[in-house]
C-alpha cells in the first residue's frame, strides 16, 4: 500500500511554543484515522501543513505532493471541512453547487443534489438562514459529491447535537467511503466515532505519543477490573492508568499478556477515550 | 466531468464576487439613478403645478415660434450642452462607486479571514494568484460597468421623462433630446473610459488589497492612517526644514496615488481644467477636449500614469503573496 500522507520531521514553532514537535506518521490508503489529543498539542497545526496553509520545516508529502508549491493541484484530490461555521454566510445554496461545481473538476452535481434532496435544504435559502446542523449537512453534500482521495474532518461536527452528529458519520460510511479513499478525523466527541476508526494518532505537547492500528490498540491494550486485594500485585505490572470506581480498581496496561492479566481480575478492551485519558495525563497540570 | 479551464474558473470567481456584493455593485448605482429619477419627475410635477396655479401656461406658446430660429450653431451648442448635463448628472453613481469598491477592496482578502469562510475558499482548487486577480477584475472593471449601467438608466430616464413632458405640452422634443449619434459616441466613451480608470487606480486597488491581506484586525486603520501619518511626519519635516522632499508632492503624488485614485476620472489633467476655466471656455468643449482620445493617450504615457500602474501592479504581487501566507484574522 502507498502512504497518502508522509511527515518526517514535521515542526512548527509559533514565537516561543511548539506547536509541532519533529513529527513523523505514515497514513496509508483506504484507511480513516483518528488524529486526537488535548487543545492546543498540535492537531490543527498538523492538518494546516498538511493542507498547505500553514509554514512548516521538515518534509511532507500528500498524495506525492509537496503542499507548500502545489496546494492547487493538491486541492483537486483533497477535500477539507474545517469546522461549522465556515461556509460564507452570503452565499445562496443553488449558488455554492454551482460554484463548486464550475471550479472542481471532480465534482458531481448529480450527486450533490442527491444528497440535498434527503435534507430540508433549499436551493433558494442563504446559508445564513440555516441551522448549524443544517450548514453542515450542506457542507457535506457538497464535499461528498467531490471524488477525492483524501478527507480531512478538522472538528466536523463541534457544537452538533446528537443526531446531526450520528448522521454526518453515517453519511460518510455509508455514501462516501470506500478503499480507495482516505480520512483523517480530529474531534473530541472520540467515543462516537472510535467504531469507525481504522488507525489512532495521539498527539501530546507537538508529539505523537501513539500511532496504532485499531487492531493493534485490542491486542496492546487491556483494562482490568481488580478487587482491592489485587491491587498491590497489579501496580507492580506498571499501568499506564488507574481509577477507581465501587470500591475496585481499574488498571489500563500496555503490552502485558493478558494470561497474567486474567488472574488479576476482568479483563476489558479499553475504550479509545479511557486510552486517551490514560496517555494525556498530566497534559493541564 | 466537467470541462474546467482557468478562464472558465476566473468567471465563476467573478461571478462570486457578483453575488458578495450585489448591493454594492448593481443596486447602489440602480437605486442612486432611481431615485434621482423620482426627483427629477418631482420637480417636474411641482413647476407644473405651480405654473398651472400661478396662472402661466406653456400651452398656448406654439412650437414653431420656439424652434423656427434655432439654427444648426444652436442645435449644436444645445447639444453639446445637453451632453454635459448627461455626463455630470452620473456625479453621484461615480461618488458612490468610489466608495463602494473603495471598501470593497479593504474587505476582499480580510472579510473571509475575520469569518474563517476563507477556509473553505481555500479548500477548493483555485490559486491565490487566481482569486486575488478576480477580486482586482470585479472591482475595477464588473463595479464600473455596472456602474455605466446606472448611469445610463439614469441618463435614458432622464430623457424620457422630459420627452414626455414636453409632450404634455404640446411639444415634440425627440428631435432636440434623442440624438442617437450622440448618446451611443457617450456610452462608447463610458465604456472605452472603463479600463482606462482602471489602470490609473490599480495603485490604490494595490494597496487597499495589500492591506486587506495583511491586516490581522482593522485594514482600514492601517490603509488610511499608514499614508496618511507618514505624510504629517513628512509636512512637519519640512517644515522643520530638515528634508528637501516637497511635502506636497508627496501627498498628491504618493498618498494621493495609493488612496484616493479609484475616484473614476481622477487622472483628468487638474491644470488644464484651470486653464480652461480661466479662458471661460465653453464647458462642453472644454469636456469633449479634456476626454478626447487624444487627451486620454497623452495622460496615459505621462510618468505618473506609468509608474502608478507599476506600484500598483506590484503591490498586487505582494498581496497575492500574502494571501498565500495569512490565513487567520482576529476577531
Amino acid at each position: 500500500m502507498t502512504a497518502v500522507v508522509q511527515a518526517k520531521g514535521l515542526s512548527k514553532r509559533y514565537g516561543n511554543t511548539v506547536a509541532l514537535d519533529n513529527v513523523s506518521f505514515d497514513i496509508e490508503a483506504g484507511r480513516i484515522v483518528g488524529l486526537v489529543g488535548p487543545n492546543g498539542a498540535g492537531k490543527t497545526t498538523a492538518l494546516k501543513a498538511i493542507l498547505g496553509l500553514a509554514e512548516f520545516d521538515g518534509s511532507l508529502s500528500v498524495l506525492g505532493l509537496d503542499p507548500r508549491t502545489h496546494r492547487t493541484q493538491l486541492m483537486e484530490q483533497v477535500c477539507f471541512i474545517a469546522d461549522v461555521a465556515v461556509l460564507p454566510r452570503w452565499l445562496r445554496v443553488g449558488d455554492a453547487v454551482d460554484f463548486v461545481g464550475g471550479v472542481h473538476p471532480r465534482f458531481s452535481r448529480e450527486k450533490c443534489e442527491k444528497l440535498l434532496a434527503r435534507t430540508k435544504i433549499k436551493p433558494t435559502q442563504r446559508v445564513r438562514e440555516l441551522s448549524k446542523g443544517m450548514i453542515v449537512q450542506l457542507h457535506l453534500a457538497l464535499v461528498m459529491a467531490i471524488d477525492a482521495k483524501l478527507l480531512i474532518l478538522d472538528e466536523p461536527t463541534l457544537g452538533l447535537d446528537i443526531l446531526y452528529r450520528k448522521e454526518f458519520y453515517n453519511n460518510l460510511l455509508s455514501d462516501y467511503f470506500d478503499e480507495q479513499k482516505t480520512i483523517l478525523v480530529t474531534t473530541h466527541q472520540i467515543e462516537e466515532i472510535e467504531h469507525i476508526l481504522t488507525d489512532l494518532l495521539f498527539i501530546k505537547e507537538g508529539k505523537i505519543v501513539l500511532d496504532a492500528t485499531m487492531d493493534d490498540v485490542g491486542e496492546r491494550f487491556a483494562e482490568v477490573m481488580v478487587n482491592p486485594d489485587k491491587a498491590d500485585a497489579a501496580r507492580t505490572l506498571k499501568p499506564l492508568y488507574e481509577r477507581q470506581i465501587f470500591g475496585k480498581s481499574i488498571f489500563l496496561f500496555d503490552g502485558i499478556d493478558k494470561s497474567r492479566l486474567a488472574e488479576l481480575g476482568e479483563l476489558h478492551k479499553p475504550s479509545v477515550a479511557d486510552l486517551f485519558v490514560a496517555t494525556m495525563k498530566g497534559t493541564y497540570a | 466531468m466537467n470541462a474546467i479551464t482557468p478562464s472558465s474558473k476566473f468567471l465563476w470567481q467573478i461571478k462570486r464576487e457578483f453575488w458578495e456584493h450585489r448591493g454594492g455593485f448593481l443596486w447602489t448605482p440602480v437605486i442612486i439613478a432611481l431615485v434621482m429619477l423620482a426627483f427629477i419627475a418631482m420637480g417636474l410635477v411641482t413647476a407644473e403645478l405651480t405654473a398651472q396655479r400661478a396662472g402661466f401656461t406653456l400651452n398656448g406658446i406654439h412650437i414653431d415660434q420656439l424652434t423656427s430660429h434655432i439654427d444648426a450653431d444652436d442645435m449644436a451648442k444645445f447639444q453639446g450642452a445637453l451632453d454635459v448635463g448627461l455626463i455630470t448628472m452620473g456625479m453621484p453613481i461615480r461618488i458612490a462607486l468610489f466608495v463602494v469598491v473603495f471598501f470593497y477592496a479593504l474587505g476582499a482578502l480580510y472579510n473571509d479571514r475575520a469569518d474563517r469562510s476563507v477556509l473553505f475558499w481555500k479548500s477548493l482548487p483555485l490559486s491565490d494568484t487566481q482569486t486575488v486577480l478576480s477580486k482586482v477584475a470585479a472591482g475595477l472593471i464588473l463595479a464600473p460597468a455596472l456602474a455605466v449601467f446606472g448611469m445610463i438608466v439614469l441618463q435614458l430616464g432622464f430623457l424620457i421623462l422630459f420627452t414626455l413632458y414636453a409632450a404634455l405640452h404640446g411639444i415634440n422634443a425627440l428631435p432636440y433630446l434623442w440624438s442617437p449619434t450622440h448618446l451611443i459616441a457617450m456610452w462608447i466613451k463610458f465604456a472605452v473610459l472603463i479600463p482606462v480608470n482602471a489602470l490609473w487606480a490599480l495603485p490604490t486597488m494595490g494597496w487597499l488589497l495589500l492591506c486587506s491581506a495583511w491586516a490581522r484586525s482593522k485594514p482600514f486603520l492601517w490603509a488610511v492612517m499608514l499614508p496618511v501619518v507618514t505624510g504629517v511626519i513628512i509636512t512637519w519635516m519640512q517644515l522643520m526644514q530638515s528634508f528637501s522632499l516637497h511635502s506636497g508632492w508627496f501627498w498628491q503624488h504618493v498618498i494621493g496615488r495609493v488612496l484616493l485614485s479609484l475616484i473614476p476620472e481622477s487622472w483628468i489633467n487638474l491644470e488644464s481644467l484651470k486653464s480652461l476655466d480661466h479662458a471661460g471656455a465653453d464647458p462642453s468643449i472644454a469636456l469633449s477636449n479634456l476626454f478626447s482620445f487624444g487627451a486620454i493617450a497623452d495622460r496615459m504615457a505621462s510618468a505618473n500614469f506609468v509608474i502608478g500602474v507599476a506600484a500598483g501592479l506590484a503591490m498586487i504581487a505582494a498581496a497575492i503573496w500574502l494571501r498565500r501566507k495569512r490565513v487567520e484574522a482576529y476577531s
